[in-house]
């Protein structure tokens, strides 16, 4: 077989480090300690590699390997959120010197499953690469420091993911006997309405229930709030943004075959209406910063099925556009959270007290962050919801955009606790002071106008997701 | 088309944004309220253009500016003005001056972020009665939250947080549905461009839900009758300045929203509607009133005449007829122009007594000629006394209404004479009563004495010489009435029982 490894360069990069970052973590105990600079610099320059092989197309691994518009939206958006989470993690207070190489090891391994992810476009292909990013994300959950708390949390993330995984062969196995094959080219030519088969549907709800457990959807989330609190803020950060990533660009091409009005759409549709309405009642009682965030991005996946049950290019693209902007936001969120928690502890609410005195780049990339996941203009969360209201609305759903209109406004409440907290209140004394190197500062600057520039200039990136959207259907 | 050197509307929306940012380079409060004076005066100065290449006799949209902003989905950067929003326009950038002067002593902390936000209020404010485009409204709309939310959480009162909090979360559960009425204007309509959305006829079962979000959305903002609970919580706790901007500008976008949205794209719905909402504005004239009676915090009593005044306004939307239009206008700005005064007063005298009961500041005549001699002028001028401004604007409300109908003119006289009966009573107590607590203060001092002149004059200029800014709003008003009363014959309500419609609509969502 031969093909241009031009295609699969982001991939081929990927694996590099991850070769490297293995090389040092069976090296001798010093070495072991520091991937210090290297890493991140490394990770830039995946950067560069993933946006310049945007535009890339082709179809290689016998077909099971699609390199299109859309998988290197996906790669592109993935290796930017892995250059943040590995910045972020290289301050991590709780994690052990000698563990360090390991972690960032699992944490590209990740990174590279999801990758693989975005480019599968065959059954077993997805599964494969799913469980390369799960398995390793199992053992970074446990990891942090000597914590009870997080070893639990690896435990809950295990489980849950077993059970959505067997879920997700029992339903391949449906779909296979249902449809005979597993590429996904073949699965578009076929009748996806309940009641032309019945067994295939079947198995495809079962399959993305799978998919439905990394994005958090109800009722797959409950892992998502525990394994969030459990688990080191930095991980956390990593949980929260790029397995969403993956999910969705499966969801995304898995959307192409159902048109509104099939069964599983609706089952779609209900699921994010239930998602949504269940993680920002869920989220309006919590005190802990990180689980409000876990409970929101429970919501958010339900607004993101806005997108994939329209049914249009349109629909997919601002789909993909949202999941973008999730991850710009909910990064900038976790970066504050990891620079206020200088000791690694978790976050209460009233730990970000007087956040706007002790430093106020950071008070403001919260509010920044916090409002734009609210949806307030001008920032990327209401262009987002914007898209994904304007391509749903008459595709059979209205209800569906009206309930997320509604969350909207429940949501308000807990996204403004933060920012109340940070810019109301003030400080008690003992609490540490929160981290304002110019690192920290630069780093929630530069996210913030991301999420800012995402939400007043969004043209450019959309048209690259419409792209990516349109190219699917036919 | 006005031949202007620049483009005005986008330099008024975004001076004040640019110059807020300018504010980190000063040091030291007062270079920044010396700054921030300076820079409304040049906002003010920017806006001469407006006054003198406006079209008296147009009804159309002028000073337009349109380019793309996100192409695929239509959405435009697009602003102009016409009669309707010119003078809320004006209102706006007029009030920042004055809201600067009345917080010179009154802000005391965190002074550099004070102004930054008033800065960026006044960009948002701007931008509300400018953009033309539905997205961009929105933009402006939500825009402005943040800052009056940290107006009222930051520099206000000792329940700041409950306050802000209940603002926060009224206005914007109101504004959740206003997105996805715009969403659904643009997927029925094919563009967000609010002009080209106007010649569009909707059928009657769109414009039935249309309407309905639109409103709560404006009728929060407004507020009107049963949401009005937001607004003595925010008006008491903000600090002054930030009740001067609730009072004078933001709740004039609730009627602006109205006029601007409801009447013309929804004109057989505003129509089937407009017998509850003129109920509705009854119920706040009369309940407004009736509230501020029984209060004795000074700030309260202003807080619930506004949602009695405000009645007034909605109602003369209501009405539909051009009297009506007319006085609703012209309360609009009128409001404006005195409440604002009443809440920079009620800021004065806080400074002195720091009490707003009325009971701590009784018998101030005898001490504080001049500024009881402002405070008449503003309460007589709130309950339309003849030959100050409301007086105009309510007239043509009752001209309206008893054209209406004479039921509906005969209901809303008990809420005028309630409003001569609270702002008496206040006034009388805080001018003749035995006077308690006074200890010493000074009377006015030449600052304050700025910042009341202002709007002093133009309680007289308005109420004795309403000639042009009838001329101002007169062919828009014209326009929007023809407009609303042609467009709803076009659609006929489709099967006679539009309650049984929605009915319908509904069973069909959930079937």
């Amino acid at each position: 077989m031969t093909f241009n490894p031009n295609l699969i360069l982001p991939e081929i990069y990927q694996f590099l480090v991850i070769a490297a970052l293995f090389i040092q973590s069976i090296g001798s105990a010093k070495m072991r300690e520091k991937v210090g600079l290297w890493l991140p610099i490394a990770c830039a320059l995946g950067v560069v590699v993933a946006v310049v092989s945007v535009g890339q197309q082709g179809l290689v691994f016998w077909k099971s390997y699609q390199v299109d518009h859309l998988s290197q939206f996906f790669k592109a958006a993935i290796a930017i959120g892995f250059f943040v989470t590995v910045l972020n993690a290289t301050r991590q207070p709780t994690l052990d010197k000698e563990k360090t190489t390991d972690y960032f090891l699992f944490l590209a391994l990740s990174a590279w499953g999801l990758m693989i992810l975005a480019s599968a476009v065959e059954l077993i292909t997805m599964y494969l690469a799913l469980e390369l990013s799960s398995y390793s994300l199992y053992a970074l959950v446990a990891v942090r420091a000597k914590s009870k708390d997080a070893a639990e949390a690896g435990i809950k993330y295990i489980l849950f993911g077993a059970v959505a995984t067997a879920l997700a062969l029992y339903g391949f196995s449906y779909i296979l006997a249902g449809m005979h094959t597993t590429y996904l080219a073949e699965l578009v030519k076929g009748d996806w309405s309940f009641a032309a088969s019945p067994m295939a549907v079947t198995g495809m709800a079962l399959f993305l229930a799978g998919m439905f457990y990394k994005l958090a959807l109800f009722p797959f989330h409950f892992w998502c709030p525990d394994v969030y609190e459990g688990a080191s803020n930095e991980t956390a950060a990593f949980i929260a943004t790029l397995p969403k990533l993956g999910a969705i660009v499966i969801l995304i091409r898995l959307a192409t075959m159902f048109k509104p009005g099939y069964d599983i759409t609706t089952m779609l549709a209900v699921l994010g209406a239930l998602s949504m309405t269940f993680g920002n009642l869920a989220a309006l009682v919590q005190t802990d910063v990180k689980r409000i965030l876990g409970y929101s991005s429970v919501a958010h996946a339900g607004y993101i099925m806005i997108g994939l049950v329209a049914g249009t290019a349109e629909g997919l693209a601002a789909a993909s556009f949202y999941a973008l902007a999730y991850v710009a936001m909910n990064l900038t969120c976790f970066w504050v959270v990891s620079r206020v928690a200088v000791d690694g502890r978790n976050l209460k609410l009233k730990d970000l007290d007087g956040l706007h005195k002790r430093a106020p780049v950071l008070a403001f990339s919260l509010a920044v962050g916090a409002f734009a996941l609210v949806g307030l203009p001008p920032m990327a969360g209401f262009m987002g919801k914007l898209f994904l209201f304007s391509a749903g609305w008459n595709h059979g759903y209205n209800w569906l955009i009206i309930i997320a209109g509604l969350n909207t406004a429940i949501s308000i409440y807990y996204y403004l606790g933060l920012v109340r907290h940070a810019y109301t209140k003030d400080a008690e004394d003992d609490v540490p002071l929160p981290d304002t190197s110019s690192f920290s500062l630069v780093g929630a600057g530069l996210l913030s106008v991301l999420v800012l520039a995402l939400g007043l200039m969004p043209a450019g990136v959309f048209d690259l997701a419409l792209n990516a959207g349109g190219s699917l259907l036919p | 088309m006005q031949e202007v050197a620049y483009p005005v509307l986008t330099t008024l929306v975004f001076f004040p944004l640019l110059a807020a940012f300018g504010l980190f380079f000063f040091r030291g409060d007062s270079a920044v309220r010396i700054y921030t004076l300076i820079v409304s005066v040049i906002e003010l100065m920017l806006a001469l253009p407006l006054f003198t290449h406006f079209k008296l006799d147009s009804a159309e949209f002028q000073f337009v500016e349109r380019m793309d902003w996100v192409k695929h989905w239509g959405i435009e950067y697009y602003l102009g003005t016409d009669g309707i929003s010119f003078l809320m326009i004006i209102l706006t950038i007029a009030v920042l001056p004055l809201c600067v002067l009345c917080s010179w002593s009154y802000i005391k902390t965190r002074v550099k972020e004070f102004h930054f936000c008033l800065l960026f209020m006044t960009a948002a404010c701007v931008g509300v009665f400018t953009a033309l485009d539905l997205v961009l409204f929105y933009v402006f709309w939500e825009a402005m939250l943040v800052p009056m939310y940290l107006l009222i959480a930051v520099w206000g009162g000792p329940e700041k947080r409950y306050a802000s909090l209940k603002f926060f979360l009224y206005t914007l559960a109101g504004s959740a549905l206003l997105l996805v009425a715009i969403v659904a204007f643009r997927v029925v309509g094919g563009t967000f461009a609010i002009p080209e959305l106007m010649e569009h006829s909707f059928t009657f079962g769109f414009q039935f839900w249309a309407f309905l979000a639109l409103a709560l959305a404006f009728a929060i903002k407004v507020p009107m009758f049963p949401f009005h609970t937001w607004l003595p919580a925010a008006h008491v706790q903000a600090p002054t300045a930030g009740s001067v901007i609730l009072a004078s500008v933001l709740l004039k976008m609730g009627t602006y929203g109205f006029l601007r949205f409801n009447l013309p794209l929804t004109p057989a719905a505003t129509e089937y509607f407009a017998p509850f909402m003129i109920a509705l504005s009854i119920a706040s004239i009369i309940y407004g009133g009736a509230v501020a009676l029984g209060q004795n915090d000074i700030k309260k009593i202003i807080a619930y005449s506004s949602v009695s005044h405000m009645g007034f306004v909605t109602l003369g939307i209501f009405l539909l007829n051009f009297r009506g239009l007319e006085g609703a206008l012209f309360q609009m700005l009128n409001h404006g122009i005195v409440t604002g005064g009443l809440f920079m007063m009620i800021g004065a005298i806080y400074e002195r007594s720091h009490s707003r009961d009325i009971f701590d500041n009784l018998g101030l005549g005898k001490y504080m000629p001049a500024y009881m001699g402002f405070w008449g002028l503003f309460a007589l001028s709130s309950f339309g006394f003849p030959g100050t401004n409301s007086f105009v604007g309510e007239m043509l409300v009752f001209v309206g209404a008893f054209e209406y109908s004479p039921w509906v003119g005969a209901a809303i006289v008990p809420g005028a004479m309630i409003a001569a009966a609270y702002m008496l009573r206040v006034s009388l107590k805080l001018a003749w009563g035995r006077p308690t607590s006074w200890n010493g203060w000074k009377d006015l001092n030449l600052r304050e004495w700025t910042y009341l002149a202002i709007p002093a004059v133009f309680v007289f200029y308005i109420g004795l010489a309403p000639t042009l800014t009838f001329r101002v709003m007169d062919a828009s008003l014209e326009k929007l009435q023809n407009h609303v009363h042609t467009k709803a014959q076009l659609v006929s309500i489709e099967d006679g029982n539009p309650m049984e419609m929605a009915w319908d609509s509904i069973k069909n969502i959930v079937k």
